[in-house]
């Protein structure tokens, strides 16, 4: 399996995760190699196996709907890189 | 004192030999001269490492003490710790002041220790050699041209080099134990779910544990200790009753059944570790086992599934960095896909992209079934593979990994040869099992970790193996000289 410059492109704008486009080559070599190794998964016949989710068979647990957490805002907000009034200051979205 | 092992230094505190104020002055000072040429910690925090050494000293005297009570244990700079920087690592989170502690952590705060700082590591756990950390690689003390494993790298190097005598890992694929058998000390990877992930930043969420790394079994039960057990905050926190590890140590190895699986024996393996490991488990049989030979038939699929798992897990973990709330913000944005790209572009180093792309990519429109969803059937058949084992033997054992701890740079251009040192280590994080790796001896100057692997919650017993091994050899109480 063979990732072109275009299929890097495509798949680092799905994960919003900006590549240097002298590297982009790199990656599509790297990300190619890895696919080659994970291709023997194909050999493996699983037509009758069951995906495992979690080691333990564990299902999601659940608690009574109430709150548990006191507001934290500012305490969490402190650390953001842009904040006004309480909110996240992001550019604009909607001109 | 850095030549002493918890389970000693415990002694000493409580007899007053020494106060848990000049232990820690004692551990800052042997990290002041020797982190710059290892590079294990990220982070010191020394006035309130002492000011916890003070409070610990004043519960030792009030009698209220408890084991680790004044020892100094240091943090994987993966766990939050409240208003300390948590980097993970990164560039992402240089910055990072975590506003809450993790559970692990509260829970060495609340038994009196004292933490010293936060040690390196590979960025977001994803390495085998702690070489893609934001902050450089940290050095092996046995060898400072090689590699101490990851990615609980400085953690393992730490301990190593007496910089700590116990220190906090994580392991999602055998960032305990790889790095415990290049370092020469002894980790345990617990059962998944056995200790909180709550505050432990998120690599791969069923693949990730938390686990004790220090020299000696007998630290590794009193550590484990303090961190096993039910965290209503992790939902995939499992609610089942921590045995007493310390007191299980010396229980009677007699009519252990060993198992040696074919597949950790085959070609790839160094001769002169599987010789080292073929007399490590000579040893167990002088202790009462039995030894026989049994096959993990799909343990050559557990690399090619994990970089599949983990990846993917990852790359939809890893989106939460989108330099909105918190962690690294690029310079004036023009937009906000602008904003997300390029913050996420300039935080990341080049294997956390490498595995976002991978992981996005398997996790993408069309190749989900081909790739995520086959990967965790093949997990389903690694993991039968043990249970069909344990039908037979009570304990696997086998190396840690495949070769001694390797050249810095020597595999950093190759990703896949790099994947491949975790060969035997990855089969049991896919499985959710508990793996344990202790010294058992050298290879040209550099340590080999023996692996024991036991079934879920089996983590009493593989603590009580090792300690047992440890009584009758002195592998685990060599030092390198610094």
């Amino acid at each position: 399996m063979s990732l072109s410059i275009e299929n890097v492109n495509r798949i680092a704008w799905l994960a919003r995760l900006a590549i240097d486009a002298d590297k982009v080559e790199a990656y599509a070599h790297d990300l190619s190699g890895i696919l080659d190794f994970v291709a023997r998964l194909e050999d493996v016949d699983t037509s009758a196996v069951k995906p495992m989710a979690h080691p333990l068979e564990q299902i999601q647990r659940l608690r009574p709907d109430l709150p548990t957490e006191p507001d934290q805002r500012q305490h969490f907000q402190r650390i953001a890189p842009r904040v006004e009034a309480g909110l996240y200051l992001v550019p604009k979205v909607i001109e | 004192m850095h030549t002493q092992t918890i389970a000693q230094l415990a002694r000493g505190l409580k007899n007053r030999d020494f106060s848990s104020v000049e232990l820690t002055e004692a551990c800052l000072a042997r990290i002041r001269q020797h982190n710059p040429a290892l590079n294990c910690y990220i982070s010191l925090t020394e006035e309130a490492a002492l000011a916890e050494a003070r409070a610990a000293d004043a519960r030792i005297a009030s009698g209220q003490a408890e084991p680790l009570t004044g020892i100094p244990i240091a943090q994987k700079d993966i766990f939050c710790t409240e208003g300390v920087r948590t980097s993970c690592g990164s560039r992402m989170l240089d910055s990072f002041i975590a506003p809450y502690d993790a559970t692990i952590v509260s829970r060495f705060r609340a038994a009196g220790s004292v933490m010293p700082g936060k040690l390196n590591m590979d960025e977001f756990a994803m390495g085998s050699s702690n070489e893609t950390s934001f902050y450089g690689p940290v050095k092996n003390p046995w060898n400072l041209q090689t590699v101490p494993g990851g990615s609980s790298g400085g953690s393992a190097a730490a301990v190593a080099a007496g910089l700590a005598p116990g220190a906090t890992g994580t392991d999602t694929g055998g960032s305990i134990r790889q790095p415990a058998s290049f370092c020469g000390i002894t980790g345990i990877k617990p059962t998944y779910g056995r200790c909180s992930r709550w505050g432990m930043i998120a690599f791969a969420s069923s693949l990730d544990q938390a686990g004790p790394m220090a020299r000696t079994a007998e630290d590794c039960a009193l550590m484990l200790q303090v961190m096993a057990g039910f965290d209503p905050k992790d939902s995939t926190s499992v609610d089942v009753p921590v045995p007493d590890y310390a007191g299980a140590l010396n229980a009677s190895l007699d009519g252990l059944r060993i198992g040696l699986p074919r597949e950790f024996f085959e070609a790839g393996l160094d001769p002169a570790i599987e010789q080292l490991i073929r007399a490590a488990v000579a040893e167990y049989r002088k202790l009462g086992a039995t030894v026989s030979e049994i096959s993990l038939p799909n343990m050559p699929l557990s690399v090619p599934a994990y970089y599949v798992v983990a990846p993917a897990e990852c790359s939809s973990n890893l989106a939460r960095y989108d330099g909105v709330r918190f962690g690294h913000r690029c310079a004036n944005p023009a937009d906000l896909p602008d904003l997300y790209t390029r913050s996420r572009g300039e935080g990341f180093g080049a294997e956390v992209k490498r595995r976002i792309l991978m992981g996005t990519y398997a996790l993408s429109a069309g190749y989900y079934d081909a790739y995520y969803l086959k990967a965790q059937k093949v997990r389903r058949l690694i993991s039968d593979d043990f249970q069909q084992a344990f039908r037979s033997v009570d304990v696997i054992m086998g190396p840690t990994a495949p070769s001694v701890a390797f050249g810095l740079g020597e595999k950093s251009d190759d990703p896949v040869s790099m994947y491949l040192s975790d060969i035997y280590t990855i089969g049991v994080n896919l499985a959710g099992l508990p793996g344990l790796s202790l010294p058992a001896g050298f290879c040209a100057g550099l340590p080999v970790g023996l692996q024991l692997i036991g079934n879920y919650f089996s983590e009493a017993r593989l603590l009580n193996l090792a300690h047992r091994y440890q009584q009758v050899t002195d592998w685990h109480t060599r030092q390198p000289t610094l």
